[in-house]
């Protein structure tokens, strides 16, 4: 229990997966303008890695060690990732046709995203079980929606502000994200 | 090899099994599609250039179907496409007249000198950052570095003796060079139009001759000549309005410095 505690909190927090490890860096600047759509984007990614680690720790714990097929890990859990993003995309159209539109192109780039494949790696490279692979997953992709929420809210609050002209657009933003990584290390101290 | 087969076994089953599922809920989850916006994406050219404002012809195909976009939206697909896309939609258009592009600079490598050697970034777009507006005599001129070129999705420019060339057969108007050019030098014109000014040098007669030697010095012969009233002078420069001009080729014989090019 508290190893898992442990993971998740560091996860989350600690080594946060975009303002800590850099990774998914695509969705974080490009969906982060309003605050709904970065909810929505979070809540994609969070089921897509909490899946994704799920199945992927199961085929390599149940598929691939047993038949000595670790170094296939790279090419299935990319299929298995893509498959998944597939399917957010197909239910997304039919339920939520608003949200899909508004997702655009940044839904299908999921798939792309480093730090849904960083998490199913890492939960090799760390040799996790099943449930700590699957809390691995749904903390990253917590403190992902985290740090998308709160870059949202921070950009909703910047398009009343008066920016200068070479830094408006893509440059604040990423000054912004520096800040903010910055302030994320304060949590380093945590565990 | 048995390690082989075995890989290949296990990464084809996974995909299989990948395929069957997502093709079951692809069906179950369905969502139906407007007819008229599939009629149309098959009426529209298919490339995907974006010129019309919509992220790709899909994009505009839903916009025409939903009525948010006009049924001539699409330059490159141009009169043909707008009656087909009319005919689907039921509704009347009007004639569109064809236009191309036109790099309005007649100064390549023969007719302009050198100021200094660049070799910097070989980009249109950083000309704007260096001395004199690029390395060329001429401040307003084509610098052939070819930014056009590489924004064309129709290999209609092309860059000879140090300017660009528009093929006007291969041009559709889409209108992406119009926008790439940072001296804004490139101008659609009617497919018809015959006449234009090849310059687009603000900087007096005496200072243009220095940079090029057929810039257009403003000596008001064209419009003297011009039967339809349709040549303004300004900043010393001197241009066609193409509506106005009837192709009577009055200004194209007079010009001294042979500016006014046949295009």
């Amino acid at each position: 229990m508290n190893k898992l505690l442990f993971i998740g909190v560091s996860a989350a927090l600690v080594n946060n997966v975009v303002l800590s490890q850099f990774l998914g860096l695509c969705p974080f600047l490009g969906v982060s303008k309003k605050k709904n759509t970065a909810l929505g984007m979070g809540g994609a990614v969070l089921f897509v890695i909490t899946l994704a680690s799920f199945v992927t720790s199961l085929i390599y714990q149940f598929l691939l060690k047993p038949f000595q097929l670790e170094y296939l890990k790279t090419m299935v859990f990319i299929l298995v990732i893509a498959a998944l993003v597939q399917f957010v995309e197909i239910i997304l159209k039919r339920f939520a046709k608003p949200l899909y539109e508004a997702l655009g192109v940044y839904l299908p780039l999921i798939t792309t995203n480093c730090a849904v494949l960083g998490v199913a790696l890492v939960n090799v490279q760390k040799s996790y079980g099943i449930l700590e692979g699957v809390i691995n997953g749904f903390s990253t992709a917590l403190g992902f929606m985290i740090a998308i929420v709160i870059m949202a809210g921070l950009r909703e609050k910047m398009e009343y502000n008066d920016i200068v002209k070479p830094l408006r657009g893509m440059p604040i933003v990423l000054i912004t994200a520096g800040l903010m990584a910055i302030a994320f290390i304060g949590f380093s101290g945590l565990l | 090899m048995s390690i082989i087969l075995l890989s290949i076994a296990v990464l084809g089953g996974i995909g299989l099994l990948i395929g069957v599922f997502l093709g079951f809920f692809a069906m179950k989850f369905e969502v139906p599609v407007d007819e008229k916006e599939l009629q149309v994406l098959d009426a529209l050219p298919g490339n995907n250039c974006g010129a019309c404002g919509y992220p790709g012809c899909s994009g505009l195909a839903t916009a025409i179907a939903k009525g948010n976009a006009p049924c001539d939206a699409c330059p490159v697909g141009g009169a043909t496409v707008a009656k087909a896309v009319a005919t689907i939609m039921g509704e009347q258009v009007n004639d569109v007249i064809k236009k191309v592009a036109y790099v309005r600079c007649a100064g390549d490598c023969d007719k302009t000198k050198t100021d200094y050697t660049y070799t910097g970034i070989k980009t249109c777009v950083a000309m704007s950052f260096v001395p004199n507006g690029g390395p060329k005599s001429c401040n307003y001129g084509c610098l052939g570095y070819g930014d056009c070129v590489n924004v064309c999705d129709f290999d209609a420019i092309h860059i000879v003796n140090g300017i660009a060339i528009i093929d006007k057969d291969k041009c559709t108007s889409c209108g992406k060079c119009v926008k790439a050019c940072p001296k804004q030098l490139i101008e659609l014109i009617p497919y018809e139009a015959e006449y234009v000014v090849a310059c687009r040098s603000k900087d007096k007669g005496v200072d243009t001759t220095k940079g090029c030697e057929v810039g257009c010095i403003s000596c008001t012969l064209c419009k003297k000549a011009c039967e339809s009233d349709a040549i303004t002078i300004e900043n010393f420069l001197a241009y066609i309005d193409q509506d106005k001009c009837i192709q009577c080729g009055k200004c194209y014989d007079v010009c001294p410095k042979n500016t006014i090019q046949k295009s």
